[in-house]
């Protein structure tokens, strides 16, 4: 029978090795395991900047590519695309915030102007629907080269200060950020071809509503139809598509209530919303309130109207992923359309009678959506 | 009309595995296997210490592989998935339909060519994409 072999100090060699080891280990750990938990850390947010940075590469490369294709400039498109990239939006100041909806309002006007008068220079050839279509592709590109820069930032900034608080602060928000930023990367298909989106689901209801009807132009990019349900008039509010165009629903919806005298029995707003984790894509739901999304001005202006006649005003909503609402629709969320019309009718027979006038207006982008 | 949904990938960038992190996977495989031959002669020669060297053999190997395989998965997360966009088009009056991959220039309410059945026009009545998703047991 074997025997271990004994050292000096009583136990076999191999044991002695192990317990050393395990005792560098715990030494080690205890006076560097913060910083190896950062540079854990760090590996992770490298990672996820190595995927934003092909993102925003892949981004930029079709902005340039659908540009060429459509808007045949006579010079390369590159430099324009890359300092469009750069552009800065600064919004208002709101330390007195006593008229700072029309102060962003006008930023924002100012701003769209700026990136439509962009888009024609460097497509020239390119129609209405199609500078639209690359304003969309530019503000999908510029949106992911503004991630990639802000997490880059946070990066090298805790690498050069070593601070864990930084690094830990990125990292925690790192998997939101990525949901996003894949967001806007699959959105860069969908608007360089024009498909609709996800986020058109509320204009798809309006346009299924108008569809084979007369129709006029109303405020800021806006058409409306007035049809006929069960002896009710209704006044259906959509974007003008199939350009990607959200349009100024505030101002519509203003002009078709002044239009009638406030004299509007209900308002039926119909848009897509952030589904929770858990519910499924395509459900549809109501309620009451302004279902505008967006920097805020459009439902200012609609609940200022509403208040002023006193309008009873109702939400039906289709839920759908953040990554969903700016991706090529999905199946589930097209075939909400027709329940969510049932839900618009019914809401206009229980909450009005005969001969009331009703607006049904649809919110979102109405890219890929004719009317 | 193909009913192959799977997602396409785009072409992913050239392979990034730092040369120093494959140096280590590379060193640690090889005394791993080297441990695990130790522990094997061991064994034979009855030494106790062919259990530890197993073990140790076994954590090596393991741990190689897990490292390789997680820098692999790593370039191919890489690629962007893009799903196939399908267009529906149909005939108002005799219900034709006819579904096919989404082209540059279509618009649902898009009016196209007259019906091949009753010579109406036909619409592209739909535009989506559809995700073949395995059906999850929802526990909530």
């Amino acid at each position: 029978m074997m025997t271990p072999q004994v050292n000096q100090w009583g136990g076999d060699p191999l044991s002695l090795v192990f317990q050393m080891v395990f005792t560098l280990i715990f030494v080690v750990f205890i006076f560097y395991g913060q910083r190896i938990q950062m540079y854990v850390m760090l590996r992770e947010v490298e990672g996820s900047l190595l995927r934003l940075k092909y993102m925003r590469d892949e981004g930029r490369k079709a902005a340039i590519q659908t540009i060429k294709e459509l808007g045949k400039p006579s010079n390369d498109p590159t430099g324009r695309v890359d300092q469009f990239l750069e552009y800065i939006t600064i919004g208002p100041e709101a330390m007195d915030p006593a008229g700072v909806v029309w102060k962003l309002e006008h930023i924002l006007d100012v701003q769209d102007t700026r990136f439509k008068d962009e888009v024609k220079l460097m497509a020239p050839s390119a129609d209405l629907t199609q500078v639209n279509n690359l304003e969309n592709t530019l503000e999908a590109a510029w949106a992911l080269n503004l991630i990639y820069k802000i997490i880059r930032h946070y990066y090298m900034l805790g690498k050069k200060t070593l601070s864990l608080y930084i690094i830990m602060q990125i990292q925690m928000i790192l998997p939101l950020v990525m949901r996003e930023a894949e967001a806007f990367a699959s959105a860069l298909k969908a608007f360089s071809c024009g498909q609709p989106i996800g986020d058109g689901a509320g204009q798809l209801v309006a346009a299924r509503l108008m569809y084979g009807h007369e129709k006029r132009k109303v405020e800021k990019d806006y058409l409306v139809s007035t049809i006929q349900i069960e002896g009710r008039t209704v006044h259906v509010l959509k974007a003008e598509g199939p350009g990607g165009n959200v349009g100024k629903p505030g101002e519509a919806i203003k002009q078709i209530v002044e239009e009638n005298e406030g004299k509007i029995a209900t308002m039926i707003i119909i848009d897509a919303a952030q589904k929770l984790e858990g519910e499924k894509p395509g459900d549809v739901a109501e309620g009451i309130g302004v279902a505008i999304g967006g920097p805020g001005v459009d439902q200012f202006k609609v609940e200022e109207a509403l208040v002023k006649y006193r309008i009873p005003v109702n939400a039906v909503v289709i839920k759908e992923d953040i990554g969903d609402a700016v991706s090529p629709m999905r199946k589930e969320v097209f075939d909400a359309v027709d329940p969510a019309i049932e839900r618009v009718k019914r809401v206009i027979l229980e909450k009005t009678k005969e001969g009331d006038t009703v607006l049904v207006a649809g919110i979102g982008n109405t890219i890929g959506i004719g009317q | 009309m193909s009913e192959d949904t799977e997602a396409e990938e785009t072409s992913a960038p050239a392979q990034r595995i730092s040369s120093f992190v494959f140096a280590i996977i590379l060193i640690t495989l090889v005394l791993s296997l080297a441990a695990l031959y130790f522990a094997l002669t061991a064994y034979s020669t009855g030494d106790a210490s062919a259990g530890v060297l197993l073990v140790i053999g076994f954590i090596g190997l393991g741990l190689s592989t897990y490292m390789l395989l997680q820098t692999r998965r790593s370039v191919m997360r890489l690629a962007l998935k893009i799903q196939p966009v399908v267009t529906t088009i149909s005939c108002q009056k005799c219900g034709f339909k006819n579904v096919r991959e989404f082209e540059r220039g279509d618009f649902v309410f898009k009016e196209l060519g007259p019906c091949p059945k009753c010579n109406d026009k036909l619409l592209v009545s739909a535009i989506y994409r559809e995700i073949k998703e395995k059906p999850k047991e929802e526990r909530f």
